[in-house]
């Protein structure tokens, strides 16, 4: 499995053609407090760039866009009742949702890890 | 409290000392401002069972002051309608400045003291308010925008027992009380407000003095500082407006539910904006500001439609996720035919149709130190 981060702060965990998606601790922190998140349905067709999901802050609604295109396969229910676990678990517990990969080529261009602290870094 | 940003962002005498703890500074009112120093909702439940210091000295602190003090009465009368005449040395009324149409230019706090009138406007806004009150009060009178003084709110529950040890006496205050009190040799001008629905105070000081006292008041174990955020929240929950979103020159005090800052002696009439405001109250306004309960999670924010089946009936003005009653809670303006408590209507949030109901405010109750019934029947 590897793991991809894009400059909006997304991480996307790639296990074959399946892929799963979430926000960074970065990300996380910047948002504060989350009290809801509105999350694709299952089968939903998601185009890179394009909205995916919205994270809901005490203080305001944020866009989270999907950083690569494809089918969703779940959306993480955890997030209905505990929305708080982007903030405590962003990189883990917190995921948003799977998908099934439409185009693997997307996924070229994406940071690693290392890329992505480096990304923040400079912030 | 309004947010408009203008093009240079300046800096509060509290500047570095927010950077110093951690806060997360934004550009609100035309200053660098801490939108959050642990979190909202942490800072906003620490208030509600706590106390917590805000930072407000982005707004307008007046002083209005002449030889004449009838004379004085009668020329704030002309531009507010509240009853100035009826206000006792050390009270403090909440009032509006009215356009010519009636409609909110600013909502704001006016406190009698020995020398005039104390005025505490919103930051975003104050320099038209100093532009509006000129033109309208006549030279004869005197008014002093004390750019060398800073503004704390200590807002919650243990506010009294942190600043009582700071500054004996503040205690005595009542809500909606003020005096003068000195810290060491300081002059500090304190009132039992603020906008967060708890008891609490606000204090006026001296700019080049106000860190030490930020520092000496947090050190106090009932104190943290509070953010923006949770001040925004705060007083959602208390159902307070807030100018720029709830309120604005489009709308007079009637509609925005805020009847009581036109006490009876004043529905006659002779203040600027009037004829609108007495029209409102013959005939009702043509929408009213109400509060929001919102079913599930997910909060209808500023903005959002409100809907009575196909028809829309309203706009939401301020909504959030309430962290006292962790549901999402909301204000807005809605026609008078759909604004009775309990009115069941609907948010439009991103194409969904949320469930609403129009709910009394404040959301949550306050807590303010009024004197008791019994006491006041004695006095008189």
């Amino acid at each position: 499995m590897t793991r991809y981060f894009t400059k909006d702060h997304e991480w996307i965990d790639v296990d074959g053609g399946a892929a799963t998606v979430g926000v960074t601790d970065y990300a996380q922190a910047q948002l504060g407090d989350i009290v809801f998140v509105e999350l694709p349905a299952k089968g939903a067709a998601l185009s890179k760039g394009k909205e995916a999901a919205v994270v809901e802050s005490v203080k305001a609604a944020s866009d989270v866009y999907a950083p690569v295109s494809g089918a969703v396969t779940e959306a993480n229910s955890a997030l209905e009742a505990e929305p708080a676990l982007v903030n405590s678990a962003p990189e883990a517990d917190g995921w948003f949702f799977k998908l099934t990969l439409s185009n693997p080529g997307e996924l070229e261009g994406l940071m690693d890890a290392a890329a992505y602290a480096a990304w923040v870094k400079s912030l | 409290m309004s947010d408009d940003t203008s093009t240079e962002i300046l800096a509060l005498p509290l500047d570095s000392w927010h950077r110093a703890r951690g806060g997360r500074m934004v550009a609100f009112a035309g200053y660098h401002m801490p939108i959050q120093y642990e979190g909202i909702i942490a800072e906003h439940l620490w208030v509600r069972e706590s106390a917590g210091l805000f930072d407000v000295s982005h707004m307008g602190q007046l002083m209005l002051s002449g030889d004449d003090d009838s004379a004085l009465e009668e020329a704030l009368e002309a531009l507010l309608p509240a009853n100035i005449k009826g206000l006792a040395e050390g009270k403090q009324a909440y009032s509006l400045l009215l356009n010519e149409d009636g409609g909110a230019l600013d909502d704001l706090m006016i406190t009698r003291t020995p020398t005039g009138f104390y005025m505490v406007v919103n930051g975003a806004v104050k320099w038209d308010d100093i532009g509006h009150i000129r033109e309208h009060l006549p030279d004869a009178f005197t008014m002093n925008h004390m750019e060398d003084r800073a503004l704390l709110a200590l807002q919650g529950p243990k506010a009294v027992d942190a600043l009582k040890r700071v500054v004996p006496g503040a205690d005595r205050l009542f809500f909606m009380e003020a005096g003068s009190f000195l810290w060491g040799h300081e002059p500090l001008w304190i009132s039992r407000s603020g906008y967060t629905g708890e008891d609490g105070y606000e204090i006026s000081a001296p700019a080049e003095h106000v860190a030490a006292l930020a520092d000496v008041l947090c050190a106090q174990p009932e104190v943290k500082p509070i953010g923006l955020g949770a001040r925004d929240s705060l007083r959602l929950e208390a159902g307070l407006p807030l100018y720029g979103h709830d309120l604005d020159e489009r709308v007079d005090p009637i509609q925005a539910s805020l009847g009581f800052a036109v006490p009876k002696r004043r529905r006659e009439g002779g203040f600027l904006g009037a004829a609108r405001v007495l029209a409102s109250i013959a005939n009702g306004p043509p929408s009213k500001r109400v509060g929001l309960m919102v079913d599930g999670r997910m909060p209808a924010r500023e903005g959002a439609l409100i809907f009575a089946g196909d028809e829309q009936v309203g706009t939401v003005t301020s909504g959030g996720f309430s962290p006292s009653l962790q549901v999402p809670i909301a204000m807005g303006y809605v026609s008078p035919a759909h604004a009775a408590l309990g009115t069941a209507l609907e948010i439009d949030v991103r194409g969904k149709r949320l469930a609403a109901t129009v709910t009394a405010m404040p959301f949550v109750p306050n807590t303010y130190h009024r004197p008791l019934k019994s006491d006041k029947g004695a006095a008189k």
